[in-house]
Parts: structure tokens; sequence; C-alpha cells
């Protein structure tokens, strides 16, 4: 049997988080009632003319900064033409031959901990279609214009993606860049993350590249993951049975889990590319190329190693953490709050909180517990007013609003015992209730100490403080 | 030339109706009144409006009158003016000479517009031009071709040629004209008048309803280049809306108008002056050149050896950016939509069909071959490579001389109908304007002289940004002869 190796290639579409589009000042804003956000310009009435965002230039550099790219100080926005209803002016406006970022590169991090560099061929800006909605208009079309005109940046890989696994793999910390950098909400349900899949086949050690299909507009990153892996699939089987693999656009279609050649019709367009000689080719000096960087947040990578270096956390702890910048600023505002104890923030984070969050399918922006509550639980884990175990049930408490840490201790009485005398006197009560146990452990059985445990800590009703316990349990035993 | 109080007010240039304005002697209501008379009267003979807006021209003039009272006027306050219907004007129809405008209303004004409606001016309509502004003769127009004032069988030039004619019959005192490959220049030679192409990205192009986004620029039409220099005033300027409008103060035209031209270097391009030319035409911008001599002008041959290569370029640039541009006009969001479509490729093909004139048509059609793949090469990126080599012409040019002189048409105005089955041979009517165009330099006509009836142009062509210099070597011209007091006697 023939070993076969895939080669993919990835076109991200990352929707610009501007407020206003490309080149009007209409809003980008979702889920308006439709064409109540295009303006004459994005309606393409006649005599309008384009001017570019600066934000969604601005933004690009971003990008192109993060990823080791150059900024081109000279791009130009072309004229891409076709006719379709949802494209009012009947051409895009598109960076063409001389796009504003060239030549960056995306680490990923392999199933098998081993990382790897995915080139990053080119971003370039360009304005999005609107929509057209084909129900509700009984054999006619609606079109929807308010998407029409939104900056997008296209972000354009190197063939270098091996598997599909890998194709995600990048796909993710692309993902994780742009919400990162601010530039993209990264919402993929309204389509402001999207992909399109390049994907060929060849047989192990060939040089050269089959011929590839590109699979069109892939919204989730298991679709993508489901769509390349059937691809490949579809291709090898093809070839194997003596078939040639034609070049052509293919759809997913999620439902039946295959993908299809699109009509060839829609792929038979001539595009016409020039120069749109309404906007001036665009000029990026080294001032504004400085100011940008200088704005750069830190970057996914970095705070993973500062993580590690500033907090002592493991490199899964901190890779955890760090995923998303939302989680990293509320770990370090716990982190902060507290004063310390950085593990105890991590474990905390990582485990109640994000299982919370994750249980009720909330955002972090929408957690009823903020960083300073959370601290404050931890605060009293720390002075041992409470232990780990009851602090959870603070926390559940605390999650359904029942008030701030100290006033759920309060009203509960969930206040540790610390004192050895009231802690001595339960250990008293529990080994006169048990005397054969106490027999049995002052024969050798050792491992009935944990039963002792567990009857204070019962009988105390969690409260007594589990190390003195330990201690005092130990001591009174032995008789 | 004095303003003087017997003449009719038709008769009188905007520089003398501002003063007039301003010393009571008529409001801007009876002034209006008198032009829209003319309208009335004289327009059926002409065609050169496509709508005339005389209820809204009214209620400007009064506000105009009114203004005045309150001590706010300015010097086109209250002036009367025609609007080329490539301009938007809000609420009116902005036609564009086709049949795919008909009933287009425009939702906003042109930035020319707004700019000239906050100097005061009041809109007598729009005039009538070559359809998309694609013609040299006015005759692509969707409402009928003008006729030239001067001789009612002759073509009045175009593509502006409904403001050329309305402003040489004195149906109004000035009007605004686009210029792309010398629509603004060859119907103000052709009728008679004063019109200048300003600097690519002088005039802001927002809501000039685009022909080749590289080579339009708006532009006035006037008696005289003393009127071009007040209406140009009003309308150049920056514009953040245009992302191609330059940034640059906007000098006092009408103040440098009588600079002494002792010392001014004019140069005579000798391909200007070669095989294609009119012989009598020739004659007459020899003559307007001695005069010119004679005011203490030196004239000096040069040479643009790239010229023959600007029609070719322009062809195939002009044709390539309309092809994109008119894309637009698709029959879905408004203009022209066939009945009961089938699909959309048929409401496609018959809206468009039906929309667009036979020159719209073939310029769409040679454009978008131009821009195909496997042509680009060839064609568009060549053509650019030629702008390139004119404008370095012109830059060699401007290293020696001031300006350049020669005709701006190289006949009169023609026949209707001569020439509408020959595009080559129309389009050589534009030889002399279209590298001006190619090179983004300002450029403008005026009246120099006639061949039998019909007028000839003389055309100046400066550095850019070199409107102030333009206009005041057309104004010295106009102190010594009375060529722009000429009134076709039809409509005197």
């Amino acid at each position: 049997m023939m070993e076969w190796e895939t080669v993919i290639g990835l076109e991200i579409h990352a929707q610009l988080a501007t407020k206003s589009k490309i080149f009007s000042a209409a809003a980008t804003a979702y889920g308006a009632e439709p064409n109540t956000q295009a303006c004459a310009i994005d309606l393409g009435m006649p005599g309008v003319l384009p001017v570019l965002n600066q934000e969604a230039v601005r933004m690009a550099a971003m990008l192109g900064l993060a990823i080791g790219a150059n900024i081109a100080c000279r791009s130009v926005f072309a004229r891409k033409n076709y006719f379709y209803p949802d494209l009012p002016k009947g051409y895009q406006i598109s960076q063409y031959e001389l796009p504003v970022v060239e030549k960056g590169e995306l680490s990923i991090d392999l199933e098998d901990g081993s990382s790897k560099v995915i080139g990053v061929t080119r971003a370039h800006l360009e304005e999005d279609a609107g929509k057209s909605l084909h129900e509700d208009f009984h054999g006619q079309s609606g079109i929807d214009l308010n998407r029409a005109g939104t900056p997008l940046l296209e972000i354009v890989s190197e063939p270098d993606l091996r598997s599909a696994k890998e194709a995600v793999a990048y796909m993710k910390k692309l993902h994780q860049m742009v919400v990162y950098l601010g530039i993209c909400d990264g919402n993929m349900q309204e389509g402001s993350f999207r992909c399109d899949a390049n994907v060929s086949v060849r047989p192990k050690g060939q040089a050269q590249f089959g011929t590839r299909a590109e699979i069109k507009n892939l919204n989730s990153f298991r679709f993508v993951e489901r769509a390349i892996e059937f691809e490949i699939e579809r291709q090898i089987d093809r070839i194997e049975s003596g078939e040639k693999i034609v070049q052509e656009t293919r759809l997913y279609d999620p439902d039946k889990g295959e993908t299809r050649p699109m009509r060839s019709k829609e792929e038979a367009n001539d595009y016409r590319y020039f120069p749109d000689p309404d906007l001036l080719p665009l000029v990026i000096d080294e001032a504004f190329i400085e100011t940008v960087r200088a704005s750069l947040p830190e970057l996914p990578e970095a705070k993973k190693q500062r993580f590690i270096a500033q907090y002592g956390l493991s490199s899964y702890d901190a890779g955890v953490l760090t995923a998303a910048r939302a989680l990293s600023d509320y770990y370090e505002a716990v982190v902060a709050a507290l004063g310390g104890e950085p593990k105890l923030c991590a474990n905390w984070v990582m485990g109640d909180f994000s299982a919370f969050l994750n249980r009720d399918g909330k955002d972090l922006a929408e957690s009823p517990v903020s960083s300073a509550q959370l601290a404050s639980l931890l605060q009293r884990i720390q002075d041992r007013t409470i232990s780990g175990k009851i602090a959870k049930d603070v926390f559940e408490a605390m999650w359904v609003g029942e008030g701030d840490t100290d006033a759920i201790i309060e009203k509960r009485g969930l206040r540790q015992i610390t004192d050895t005398s009231a802690i001595e006197k339960v250990i008293d009560e529990v080994m006169a209730a048990n005397p054969d146990q106490l027999a049995q452990y002052r024969a050798g059985k050792d491992k009935l100490f944990a039963f002792f445990v567990g009857q204070v800590m019962k009988a105390s009703k969690g409260k007594a403080n589990p190390q003195q316990v330990n201690d005092r349990l130990a001591e009174k035993l032995k008789g | 030339m004095n303003p003087s109080t017997s003449a009719a007010l038709h008769e009188q240039t905007i520089a003398q109706l501002s003063a007039g304005l301003a010393a009571g002697q008529f409001s801007s209501e009876e002034l209006t009144c008198a032009f829209l008379q003319r309208i009335g009267r004289d327009n059926p003979q002409l065609n050169a409006f496509i709508t005339v807006t005389a209820e809204s021209a009214l209620a400007q003039a009064r506000a105009a009158d009114e203004r005045r009272r309150q001590g706010q006027a300015g010097l086109l306050t209250g002036i009367p003016i025609a609007y080329k219907d490539i301009f938007c004007t809000q609420g009116v129809r902005t036609s564009c000479g086709s049949r795919m405008l008909d009933r287009f209303i425009a939702p906003y004004n042109a930035t020319v517009v707004e700019r000239l409606n906050a100097a005061g001016a009041v809109m007598l309509g729009k005039t009538n031009m070559d359809e998309f502004a694609m013609g040299s003769s006015n005759e692509t127009s969707f409402y009928g071709s003008v006729h030239n004032p001067w001789d009612l069988n002759a073509v009045p030039g175009g593509s502006s040629g409904g403001s050329a004619a309305a402003v040489a019959a004195r149906l109004t005192p000035g009007a605004t004209g686009t210029d792309t490959g010398g629509s603004i220049r060859q119907p103000a030679a052709l009728c008679g008048i004063t019109g200048i192409k300003p600097t690519y990205g002088r005039v802001s192009r927002w809501g000039m309803i685009a022909y080749a986004s590289s080579l339009d620029q708006g532009g006035p039409m006037a008696r005289t280049a003393e009127d071009c220099a007040l209406l140009l005033a009003a309308m150049a300027g920056f514009d953040p809306r245009d992302s191609t409008c330059v940034d640059r103060p906007v000098p006092d035209y009408a103040a440098g108008l009588n600079q002494p031209l002792a010392g001014l270097k004019i140069g005579l391009p000798k391909e200007y002056f070669g095989e294609g030319l009119d012989s009598a035409v020739a004659a007459a911008v020899e003559t307007a050149i001695a005069e010119y001599r004679k005011l203490g002008a030196e004239t000096i041959e040069i040479s643009l050896p790239n010229s023959q290569l600007a029609i070719p370029a322009y062809y195939v640039v002009a044709p390539a950016e309309c092809s994109s541009n008119l894309a637009r006009f698709d029959g879905v969001r408004y203009g022209h939509r066939c009945e009961n479509p089938q699909n959309l490729l048929d409401l496609y093909i018959r809206s468009r069909a039906e929309g667009f004139g036979a020159e719209v048509q073939r310029r769409i059609l040679v454009g978008t071959f131009a821009l195909s793949a496997g042509y680009y090469d060839a064609y568009y990126l060549k053509a650019q490579q030629i702008r390139r080599l004119i404008s370095d012409d012109f830059r060699r040019a401007f290293d020696q001389v001031d300006v350049i002189a020669g005709p701006t048409s190289p006949t009169v105005a023609f026949n209707l109908g001569e020439k509408v089955d020959d595009p080559i041979t129309m389009y050589l009517s534009d030889i002399y304007t279209i590298a001006v165009n190619l090179a983004g330099l300002p450029g403008l006509s005026l009246p120099a002289g006639f061949v039998g009836q019909r007028p000839v142009g003389l055309q100046l062509i400066g550095n850019y940004f070199a409107e102030e210099r333009l206009l005041n070597v057309a104004h010295r011209y106009q102190q010594v002869t009375d060529w722009h007091n000429r009134i076709p006697t039809a409509f005197a």
C-alpha cells in the first residue's frame, strides 16, 4: 500500500473589531435589522467614494508584528470584479498583488509535545460582501447589506500543515492570537473567524504537490477537522482507483459530513483585478509601525513563559491559564488581590471557577464571582478561617449570589474550629463511641487512622482544622 | 469690462452680476426669473437642460436675497448656475444622461453642489450630457442631442455639451462640468466659452458619478476666465470623503488675474500643430498666440514626443475603469430594472442592455476585455506605463516654459450626426485634451476666434496646481479681445 502525505494551507478570514466599516462610517455591529447599517457608500450609490478606516490598518499591523511579519511600507487596494446581488458595487475592494502584511510565522504545539513553525504567506485587508436571504421571499431573494464593507483580514498560510489536527492547531493558535490582540471577537458562529482550506495529497517522499481542492467557508474547528479528514480520504480513494483530482472549490456539508463540488459556474470568474483608482496606495511609515509595536499586548507564548517563571506554575497550568487573554487577566487579578499563593490561585481558577463557567455555559465576562471575591475566599483558606473543602461550599454559595465570603461563612457558621481543647473534646467523644476500632488501631491496624479522622471531621461538621485534628488524634490514639 | 447698468441681465458676466446684486440693482429673484424665462423660451430648441428646477431655484434665490439683507452675502450669493447632470443633487433627478438613471433621485449632494450651495449659488437645473460622460458630441445622451447655439446643425461638443451650450446661449451665467478626456475644454471650445479642468485632486469627486476615476475632474464653465476663477474658488478644496482629493490651500484665483504677462514663457508643442489640425483653426490659434507676444510673452517651440500615444492609452484606461465603475448599475438596488426578470442573469443582462446606450456598452466591453486575464499586461499595464511617459513629457516641458498653448480641438464644431457612426474619428476630436487628463494637469480652453459661424478654442495647459496662472493668462487675453463677449445671434 502506498503511503500518502497530506498538504494543507489555510486562508482564514478574521473580521476586524473596528466600530465602523473599512471604507465607510456605518456601524459593524452584528445582528441589526437588515439594511439598517448600510450607508450610501455600502449601498454602492452613484458618486460615492471609499475612505480607508485607519483603525483597520492598525489592527492588520498588530497581527503582522505579532507573527513577526513584514509590514509593507506600500500596499495597494485592488478591485475584484464580479456580479452578485449582495456585492453592491459589482466589485470587492481587496488587496491583491501588494498586501499589507507579508512573511510571518506561527508556532503550533503538536500532540506529541513538540512544536512546529507554520509560515504565514501574507495577510491582506478587504471588505466583506452583504448577505443574500433566500427564505421568506417566495421565489425571490432578499439582500441585507449590513455586512457589506465590514473589514476582513485574510490570513494565508504556507502549505506547511500535514494533517487535519495540525490545521486545527494552527487555526486555534491564530484564533487565540487575534482575540489576544483584541482585533477580532473570534465569534465563529457569527462568522467573525472563518476558514477556507486548500487540501491535497501526494505520495510520501514526492517533492511536487498534488492537485488541490479548496474547501470554502468552514466556521468551526470541528468542521475544519472533519472536512479535511473527509477530503483526504476522498482524494486518496480517487487516486488509488485510478482517477484524477480536479482542482475545484468544494463545500462541506456538516449534516452529511462530506465535501461536495460547488457549481462550476461560480468559479468560472475572471475577476479582472486592477488597482482601485479611488484609493491611494496605503503608505505605512516606520513611526506608525513603532507606535503599533509599543501598543502590542503581551502575547500568549510570552505570557505563558512569564507565568512559569514568575508564579512557579507548571508548563501545563501556565498553558491553560494563558490560553485565553480574559482568563489570564482574571488569574493575575486574583493573585494580585490575594498578594501571593499563585499555585492556590491557579488551582481555583482552573478548577472550580472554570468548571462552574463551563457548567453554566457562561463567558468569563459574565462570571458572577469577581476576581476580588475569589481572592477573599482564598484569603480565608489561607488564614485558616475555613478549610479548602468548606471553601468549595462557600464558592458555590457565592456563585448563586448569597453574598461575599465572610457573610456566607458567618451566616452558615462555617468558621473553622482551631481551638485545641474543643478539637480534643470531639476526639475524646469519637474515641469513646468507637471502642472496637480503637482497640484494633492500638493492636497495630494503622489504616484505621483515616477512619478516626473522618469521624472527627464528621462530628465537627467539617469545621475542625484538619491539620490540628491529625496532630491531636495521633497523640491521643497512642493512649 | 465695467458692469453696465443698461446691459440686459443675461448679457452680463458673473462678476458683473455679482456687482449688480451687491449694488442692489436687482435681486437674485429677478435675476433667477430672467434666466428661467430664457430657459423656458430657448431650451426647447437647444435641449441643453435635462431638468429645470424652477421652483427650488426661486426659493434659493429668495433665500439668497434674504442672506444679502442680513449682510451675509458672498460673491456667488444669488448667482444662478446650472449643474451638469453628473453631479448628485439631493432630491433632484440625477440622470447622468442615461436611461439607467432616468428615475434616479439622488439621496445626497455632491461636494461641489454642497460648496456652491454654501456660497449661495442658485441651481437653475441639470444640464444635458453624453451618457455617463462618454462622448465628444453630446449625441450619446438618452435625452437627445444638444444643439450648438452658434449653429443649431452643429454639435456642442461633449461630454459637458449641455453646460457649454447653456452658457453660450446665455441660459445661465455659469455651469459645472466634468472632464475625463476633454469634456469641459472641448465643448467650451466648440461653444465659444471658457472652461477649466483643474489639477486632478483639486476638486472633490464625491457625488460626481464616476466614469474613469483616475481621470475625472470637475470644473467650472462660464463666459470668462474671471467667472471661472470665482466659481473654481468655491468648488475647489480638500474633502476628506475623496481619498484622491489633495489637502492644499485654495488660492484666491480672482486676486491673481491681472498679473502682467511680460516674461511669460509659452510652450508651443509641435505635435499639436501638425497633421490633423484644421488649417483655419490653426490660423486662429496662431493669431491668438501672436496676441500673447504683444502682451509680452515669449513663445518657445517644445516637443511632447509621446503625444500620439495619448488616445490609445486613454481608450484602455478609461474603458477599463468604466467597466468596473458602471458594474453597480445592475438593476438590483436602484436605477433601471427590466420587466419581469426570469432569473438573476436575465435581470442583469436585460437591465443593463436596456439601461445603457451603445457607446457606454462599447466602452464597458472594451474595458472588460482590457482587464481580462491574459490581456491585462498588454493593455492596462502598458497604458499605465504610457501615462508615465506622457507625464514625463510634460514635466520636461515645464522645466522650460510656464504654460503650454495650442488648439483645444483639431476642428470647430462638426455637424450633428456627422461622426456618430465613426467612433475613431470622434475620439480624435479630443486628441489635444486627453494627454492633460492622463498626466493629471490643469487645462483651460478660452474662445479665440471663429471659423465661419463656429468658435475656435485656445487651450492653455499648466503645471500641477497652476490654475491661478492659467486663469491669469486667459484673463489678460480676454482684456484685449472680445471673442468671449460675442453672443450667438439667435440668442442675443
